[in-house]
């Protein structure tokens, strides 16, 4: 399998090279930074017009993610859209296939610096959620058993640059999982504060692989 | 004709100085339309260049700019400026010269564009962005004449093509402008004078005399070249008695990472303390300057450097010219031979040392060339459409426009005179719309087409962010080199490189030897440690291939019953591969199979030259993985491709069956690195990423992401997409080379020698030192990864998880 299982606060997780994460005991799958609607957003501001395909890439592995883990519960952890108006000007069949996805299961929009109000699609819409022991917000706090994002950390193995998760004992931060989006080295002092301990590394890509990030 | 005015004549003569014939001959055909001259350096080219332009401006009256002069270097602008300014002083010419490049300051050009002077020095990029200004009719209407310096420089990238798309703007709105361009000598004239002239009109050549040959020899020294490796430390001692022996010597390298090693050893060795100095594109610019500087005041016997000193500065008083490293290209070596010499008439004097015995015969095949007057260079294709993109959005910056006119105008470029309106087309609708097939920016269009037909900006801000743009040089991402608490940088590394280092590793750098402590704030920061040997020594930057001409001189020459022309050293070692093995011949493709250190190596010698020579190895090493024979890397130079694995190769003939490597090619092309690296540039030239503006960088977090992401995701939605077409077209003819690929299939029409043998031979044996050894990625990329992390993990102690 190329899923990597681990313990978090006591809960188990499931890190997939998608870069989303599972939760199993609770059926949460949880991605982070989606950043949809990126393209046009760029467009409207700059003029640089980008492939403006990344929508389409992002919900296909979306789509995969949800198909392999059959999900109860969908956190999206902020920044889900690039902004506000990105979210409203989501091209139709991209809202339908949205409205697919979430389609018999419970769905959370978590707020996020990019996207702070309610958005005019399914699903509720929270400031942060609690399930179980885990708590899920944007922007780490510093509480304890928490999954954030926000910081699109990457780490580097064997001389190659990854979308990264970054845990240890007490919180636990995601990968970007949105197709246009770039990366904070792990070794940033931004993230790097965020934890007392050097946190382990567990890399995206064909395979989830963890590493130590102090070697 | 213009007739040189008396003031002139009087000036000459007051110093001793005739008018050469070709300067005469310039002045003659001033109203020319388009001139190209053609001269050696020292010959007073760029004083041809000016007489019409000085004779003309001599009488006053002449309101505005008269004479644009476009050159590849600020530099050779700044120098232009000194060395016109002189004269104009002492003849008291009512004339006013000014520079303006990326140095000039911001207040100055503001007062440039209001009042323009009579004759403006500049360089295409900084033209490129006077012309995206809505006032550029009122700057240019007056011009009367365009001086392009280095044409044969400046043709060979698309900088050239950029400038070429300017002067057809600038016609337009001077219609009366006439065009010099001022060339060293070149392989193919009337191929420069197509682009220089407004298509279909003729341009006359004039050749100035080239001066007598070079006197251009082989060092020979006692000691013996060794098999193999490029460092030609061997020779240090023979090149610092040529150095003592005259006023003042360059040595010239192949590489930036040859010359570091090589000032190094020259130092080490520079018992008599003779002043030395190193110049290459990754020192920073004020040791290039300090450098430079003491050049010109005589104060160095020797200056060891890269191509980055080879472009027009004023060398001063350079007597030899060395060349360390076989010359992979005979027109370069002699434009870098005769630039030395700024004597008219005087012979240039060089050397070339070969740095291992196979570079002897590449040397021997060169000289032969120059003697022969043999000159190299591949043909161009048409003009580059990234290029004509960006020149649409400059246009677009300036006002609104009519595309016919535009289409029309782009035609009279050369390089683009046979450009569809299709194709015209394609790139406007990719400026105005992105031209996706998914019509995603129907809101957002970055050109609106009004109800008038005009084409203009929709959003006029966008021009700020366009301007930021302009130009086709490419710079890759570098990182200042500090020491430790100073504050002067030593030079530049690139990211990629940096990356690979970590605390204690120790390169070379301005020919000091430097321990990696840290990276911070995108500065590596570095400590002296001259008592440890240099680990890394790497600085990526182009190899050039060697040319067609060139590998094809080097065959007939292994096509010898024996070699008298040789050094016996080398004419035994070739005697020894004919022994062992065979030599490589033109119509047949010669394979090698041996074991070694524990592996099989297959070294196959195609003579294609470097970048196709590496394609080769990839489709190579991707059609024995599917064979199951685990190549596990590979190394190509311009002759050979070496490829080793765990199992032996009995029948190398499928894998250089035509079909099969066209059938991998294709599969192979649209996955690949080179690919990625060509979008990158480009889709930066036609504006659709930008340049990582330093600022931006700065911040420390990565807003951007990486292009690689924008070609997949083209390659996966979109794969018919314009930058797609464009990236493919040039990957063949640049980095993938597969045109020589072809040339090598048809050339050798599946005429395989295959020599299945018990050791490496002596003509593989060079291969064996070659830097740039390529990993066959793949499955066992992730192994590799995996079981790294799985080390750390244990070190760690976590490895229970």
């Amino acid at each position: 399998m190329n899923n990597l299982h681990f313990s978090f606060c006591d809960t188990a997780l499931m890190a997939m090279p998608s870069g989303a994460l599972f939760v199993p005991d609770t059926g949460i799958l949880c991605l982070s930074d989606l950043h949809l609607g990126k393209s046009d957003r760029i467009a409207r501001r700059s003029g640089r017009m980008l492939p403006p395909y990344e929508v389409q890439e992002t919900l296909s592995k979306l789509e995969a993610d949800i198909l392999e883990t059959a999900p109860q519960m969908v956190i999206c952890l902020g920044d889900s859209f690039d902004d506000l108006e990105a979210a409203t000007t989501l091209a139709d069949d991209m809202q339908l296939w949205l409205a697919r996805l979430q389609a018999g299961r419970r769905w959370v929009w978590i707020e996020g610096n990019h996207d702070p109000g309610p958005v005019n699609l399914g699903g509720t819409h929270s400031g942060e959620i609690t399930v179980g022991s885990l708590t899920f917000r944007h922007i780490a706090t510093g509480a304890t058993a928490e999954i954030s994002g926000h910081y699109h950390p990457k780490h580097v193995l064997a001389g190659r640059s990854r979308p990264a998760f970054l845990y240890d004992q007490d919180r636990l931060i995601m990968p970007a999982y949105g197709t246009y989006t770039g990366g904070l080295a792990s070794n940033a002092a931004d993230l790097q504060r965020l934890f007392a301990t050097p946190p382990i590394a567990v890399l995206t890509g064909r395979k989830a692989i963890a590493v130590p990030t102090a070697a | 004709m213009t007739a040189l005015p008396s003031i002139f004549r009087d000036w000459f003569a007051a110093r001793g100085w005739g008018i050469h014939p070709h300067q005469k001959a310039m002045l003659e055909q001033a109203d020319a339309p388009a001139l190209l001259l053609i001269a050696p350096t020292g010959g007073g080219k760029t004083l041809a260049g000016f007489l019409p332009t000085l004779a003309a401006l001599s009488q006053g009256g002449h309101d505005g700019l008269h004479t644009l002069y476009v050159s590849p270097l600020k530099a050779l602008a700044a120098d232009i400026k000194r060395n016109l300014r002189t004269p104009v002083a002492e003849m008291a010419l009512p004339i006013r010269i000014e520079d303006r490049t990326g140095d000039t300051s911001y207040t100055q050009k503001r007062r440039q564009r209001a009042d323009p002077p009579h004759i403006l020095l500049t360089t295409p990029e900084s033209l490129a962005l006077l012309l995206s200004y809505e006032d550029a009719p009122r700057i240019f209407g007056s011009l009367q004449r365009v001086i392009v310096d280095e044409i044969h420089a400046l043709s060979e990238s698309k900088r050239g093509d950029q400038l070429m798309l300017c002067l057809s703007r600038l016609q337009s709105l001077a219609p009366q402008m006439r065009r010099i361009g001022l060339s060293a000598t070149v392989e193919d004239p009337a191929a420069i004078a197509s682009e220089l002239a407004c298509h279909p009109d003729p341009c006359t050549i004039l050749n100035a005399d080239p001066g007598p040959d070079p006197d251009i020899d082989m060092l020979v020294t006692d000691v013996e070249p060794p098999w193999a490796g490029g460092g030609a430390g061997y020779a240090i001692p023979a090149v610092l008695d040529e150095v003592k022996k005259h006023k003042t010597t360059l040595i010239f390298h192949n590489t930036r990472a040859q010359a570091e090693i090589f000032f190094h050893k020259l130092w080490l060795a520079n018992t008599d303390d003779l002043p030395i100095g190193i110049h290459h594109g990754s020192l920073s610019r004020e040791q290039r300057e300090k450098v430079e500087a003491a050049m010109v005041a005589g104060d160095l016997r020797a200056i060891v450097c890269t191509g980055s000193l080879d472009l027009g500065i004023d060398w001063g008083d350079v007597d030899l010219v060395i060349q360390v490293g076989a010359p992979k290209n005979v027109k370069r070596l002699i434009q870098r031979i005769g630039r030395a010499n700024h004597r008219y008439n005087a012979p240039s004097k060089a050397l070339l040392v070969p740095a291992n015995r196979f570079e002897v015969v590449e040397c021997v095949a060169a000289l032969e060339a120059v003697k022969d007057r043999d000159l190299d260079g591949d043909p161009k294709g048409g003009g580059p459409r990234d290029v004509l993109c960006q020149h649409i959005l400059i246009r677009a910056c300036a006002g609104p426009f009519d595309a016919e006119t535009l289409y029309s105008e782009v035609r009279s470029v050369g390089a683009y005179s046979d450009l569809s309106r299709a194709a015209f087309d394609d790139c406007l609708d990719f400026c105005a719309t992105g031209g996706y097939a998914l019509r995603a920016y129907d809101k957002w269009k970055r050109l609106l087409l009004r109800s008038d037909g005009q084409w203009q900006l929709r959003d006029p801000r966008a021009a700020q962010r366009i301007r930021m743009n302009i130009g086709t040089i490419q710079d890759t991402d570098t990182l200042k080199v500090k020491l430790r608490g100073n504050y002067k940088p030593l030079g530049e590394v690139e990211e990629g490189f940096a990356a690979t280092l970590t605390p204690g590793d120790t390169f070379l750098i301005g020919g000091q030897v430097v321990r990696y402590e840290g990276l911070k704030e995108l500065t590596v920061e570095v400590t002296r440690r001259a008592d440890k040997t240099p680990k890394i020594a790497t600085f990526m930057g182009t190899k050039f291939a060697n040319s067609t001409q060139l590998s094809h001189r080097i065959l007939r020459l292994f096509d010898q019953p024996d070699w008298p022309e040789l050094p016996r050293h080398t004419a035994e070692w070739l005697t020894l591969q004919r022994r062992y093995s065979k030599l490589p011949e033109a119509d047949r493709i010669l394979v090698e199979t041996f074991p070694h250190a524990g592996r099989h190596h297959i070294c196959a010698y195609g003579f294609a030259g470097r970048n196709a020579m590496q394609t080769l190895g990839m489709l190579m090493t991707q059609r024995m993985e599917e064979l199951g024979l685990h190549p596990l890397g590979f190394v190509a130079t311009d002759y050979a491709t070496m490829i080793w694995g765990l199992d032996p190769v009995t029948d190398p003939a499928p894998l250089f069956d035509a079909s099969n490597l066209r059938d991998d090619f294709e599969t192979w092309l649209s996955g690949n690195a080179v690919m990625k690296k060509t979008f990158r540039g480009a889709a930066t030239i036609a504006g659709l990423i930008e340049r990582n503006l330093p600022q931006s960088r700065r911040t420390g977090r990565q807003a951007t992401f990486s292009s690689d992401i924008l070609y997949d995701t083209l390659a996966k939605y979109d794969p018919d997409h314009l930058m797609l077409r464009i990236t493919r077209e040039e990957a063949m003819r640049g980095l993938v080379d597969y045109g020589r690929i072809e040339e090598m299939l048809a050339r050798t029409a599946g005429r395989i020698d295959h020599m299945a043998l018990g050791r490496v031979t002596p003509l593989s044996f060079p291969m064996f030192l070659e830097m740039g050894r390529v990993p066959v990625a793949g499955a066992g990329q992730d192994r590799v990864m995996e079981e790294e992390a799985q080390r750390l993990m244990q070190i760690a102690g976590v490895a229970e998880l």
